[in-house]
């Protein structure tokens, strides 16, 4: 137990602020998981290799002399037709399975991604400098890298575009009817394979936005992505699903939380306080819906 | 069609059986001292692991082209066995029991990293197979009271045991206030218990001790602390993730701090990925080329550094450095042991006494060598921004001049 952060008030600004870029970040990654879950039924447990493979993008980029910030465009655009491979040439076997199916499926694909990055990248950590400054706010008690910053409104640029593009666009309302009734949305002529395919290749390119961010603001590794994977996990489970904006505040709410933790109960509980709380909700979800008796038994 | 693939088969096969069939019952064959080594050439240590193997390959080059090793008036040359352990601790301990039991290997080298070293040591030492190895530090394999496991590095709670004393002699002798941040792994957990033995000795005090999970790859709540309490020192200890890290976010955080020290620069690559912001920054290593030790086969670490990379195309980190020392000490044993009995080498390696150009190397009872201090280096950088690693600490191979306190980012 530590006291710091109550006798020196204004590191729970730190706390919260630090905590609410991270999340952000955390939300992208989580709502292309979300999307994907809903739309598809697939848990992907390569989503945080995905987002490691968009962060090579970036680095690449850097190494050539090209700001990494411009990955933030080409990674995605990369990405996509990542998505769009690995979906042809393994989800569409997978997609109408059991969730168990296409989690061994998934899995399968991360240690893959793994061992291929590892094998054209290297083992080395790497990361790309985006020589953006710092921000200091209330007499420079409170600093926040203005990479971190970068990062947050960049992501909620895609956020927002996407939240638009799903309700205004012909392929977003097809993304839609899908999700709610695949069976009649066929019925209805839409080609749910493409449907399929595009939201398993918009997931790929929120991975390749937020990996490009990632590359700037953290660090690049092959084995790096199953941390990325969980935590977008939980954010989605926590928002419950199908409820985008939720995923947002549940991002942001976990980080603010984690941080938290960490000046409170010290470092090594920081991870562990967040699985904790993903305990509490999912009990306190399960006793508010059999009060309802909606949930069956 | 079919008598053409079976034939082909066949002859493989058969060539298969007589390429392996030389190995198979490998120890000493002719004249030649067969070792065994199992080192990540794939996987998460893939570039450590080859650092590992150029070493252990370069020494075994120069010892062989410089006489071999002489036992019994006979002289024999070394070679070595290679299999990749995939950066997997189970791996390691399965190709430990295949070197022994399948290929008939009497005599081992170590493979990279704590981890793998401590599951291939329960292997070796039931079969009573004398390994030396080079790149596991971790206190643990030293207390468990194996015999035939020898280490030519430093163990890791020396690691950052000098920047203490340095902080504290430079503080007038008087206890400093020390924040830390240590990865939750064996490795740099062992630096941190090392941390706690130097603060408890010179009267310092711990005021911030961060245990950073394995998956975090942010420390900015660290950090933030740092600012508030403004210890003298802080240590960072996380492999090459951590390093990185640290130095991105100690910049962009503009945490000022009197000094830094932190293991894996090198490996890092940390003024290369990070330029001017890593500078001032101390690191602990095993070893430097301007280090002054000699030896007759490699002469000194200027040389050693410039054959190395001649050989390989890269200046030798310190993990290739240690790892060609290793075989230096095996032909030693070997020569005084004068048979290639395990047990009288076993004897002979544990009362090693020599120099070489990577340092002193002397065993103490639990395999790990203890005349060889670990050095500090800082970065330095010079004004068109290209950096370099200079020796500050022990003084007495002090290539350049410790910068202390750390200038402060307001006035960089």
């Amino acid at each position: 137990m530590d006291l710091l952060i109550f006798q020196v008030p204004i590191l729970m600004v730190q706390a919260s602020m630090d905590g609410i870029l991270l999340g952000i970040l955390f939300a992208l990654i989580a709502y292309g998981m979300a999307l994907q879950w809903g739309v598809m039924n697939i848990i992907n447990i390569a989503q945080g290799d995905l987002v490691i493979l968009g962060g090579y993008i970036a680095y690449f980029m850097y190494l050539y002399g090209i700001h990494p910030a411009w990955g933030v465009i080409v990674s995605p655009i990369i990405m996509y037709f990542v998505g769009i491979g690995i979906y042809k040439l393994v989800i569409n076997k997978v997609v109408d399975r059991d969730l168990f199916i296409s989690i061994l499926a998934t899995f399968g694909i991360s240690i893959l991604f793994m061992q291929l990055m590892n094998f054209a990248f290297g083992a080395d950590v790497v990361l790309a400098n985006s020589g953006y400054g710092t921000t200091m706010l209330f007499d420079n008690s409170v600093v926040l890298p203005n990479s971190k910053i970068f990062a947050a409104i960049i992501s909620i640029i895609f956020a927002i575009g996407l939240v638009v593009y799903m309700k205004k666009s012909k392929l977003g309302r097809a993304i839609r009817a899908t999700a709610q009734n695949a069976r009649a949305a066929k019925i209805l002529g839409v080609d749910t394979e493409k449907v399929y395919a595009a939201t398993f290749g918009i997931n790929a390119a929120l991975c390749g936005v937020a990996g490009a961010l990632i590359s700037i603001t953290f660090t690049i590794h092959p084995y790096m992505g199953l941390p990325y994977t969980i935590r977008s996990f939980m954010i989605v489970i926590v928002a419950g699903l199908g409820n985008l904006p939720g995923v947002a505040i549940s991002g942001m709410g976990l980080g603010v939380f984690e941080e938290f933790a960490d000046y409170i109960l010290g470092t090594e509980f920081r991870i562990g306080s967040v699985f904790l709380l993903l305990v509490l909700i999912l009990v306190y979800r399960r006793f508010k819906l059999s009060k309802k008796r909606e949930y069956l038994k | 069609m079919k008598i053409k693939n079976f034939i082909i088969t066949f002859v493989s096969a058969i060539a298969l059986i007589l390429s392996t069939s030389s190995i198979s019952f490998a120890k000493v064959v002719g004249d030649k001292i067969i070792l065994g080594a199992a080192v990540s050439l794939t996987g998460k240590y893939s570039s450590n692991g080859v650092h590992t193997q150029n070493g252990y390959n370069m020494a075994v080059d120069r010892i062989n082209s410089m006489g071999g090793i002489k036992v019994g008036g006979k002289t024999y040359k070394f070679d070595i066995i290679y299999y990749d352990d995939e950066s997997n601790p189970k791996r390691a301990a399965q190709l430990a029991e295949r070197l022994i039991s399948q290929d008939g290997v009497e005599f081992m080298l170590g493979p990279y990293s704590s981890g793998l070293t401590k599951a291939m040591a329960p292997v070796t030492e039931k079969y009573g197979v004398p390994m030396v190895e080079a790149n596991g530090a971790s206190r643990s394999l030293f207390t468990k009271g194996y015999k035939y496991l020898f280490a030519v590095l430093a163990p890791a709670n020396l690691y950052l045991d000098v920047a203490i004393r340095t902080a504290v002699e430079l503080n007038g002798g008087k206890g400093v206030k020390i924040a830390q941040a240590f990865e939750q792994d064996a490795f740099s957990q062992d630096v941190r218990l090392g941390i706690l033995d130097a603060a408890k000795e010179t009267g310092s005090e711990i005021i911030i001790d961060d245990k950073l999970p394995k998956e975090l790859n942010d420390m900015a709540a660290t950090l933030a602390k740092v600012k508030a309490t403004k210890p003298d020192v802080l240590v960072v200890s996380g492999h090459t993730k951590g390093a990185l890290t640290a130095i991105r976010q100690i910049a962009e955080m503009k945490v000022d701090v009197p000094m830094l020290a932190m293991t894996h620069c090198d490996a890092a690559k940390l003024s290369k990925q990070h330029g001017k912001n890593s500078q001032y920054a101390l690191c602990a290593s095993q070893w430097h080329k301007t280090l002054t030790y000699k030896d007759k086969w490699f002469k000194d670490g200027m040389t050693y550094d410039a054959d190395f990379t001649k050989m390989f195309g890269y200046a030798p980190p310190y993990q290739a450095a240690e790892s060609s020392a290793a075989l230096l000490v095996f032909k030693d044993a070997f020569e005084r042991a004068n048979s290639f009995d395990q047990k009288k080498v076993r004897d002979a390696l544990a009362a090693t006494d020599m120099q070489t150009f990577y340092g002193n190397i002397k065993f103490a009872p639990g395999g790990q060598n203890v005349s060889k201090p670990m050095v500090l280096f800082q970065v330095i950088c010079d004004n068109s921004g290209k950096c370099e690693n200079k020796v500050v600490a022990p003084l007495k191979w002090a290539s350049a001049k410790l910068i202390h306190p750390i200038p402060k980012w307001s006035e960089r």
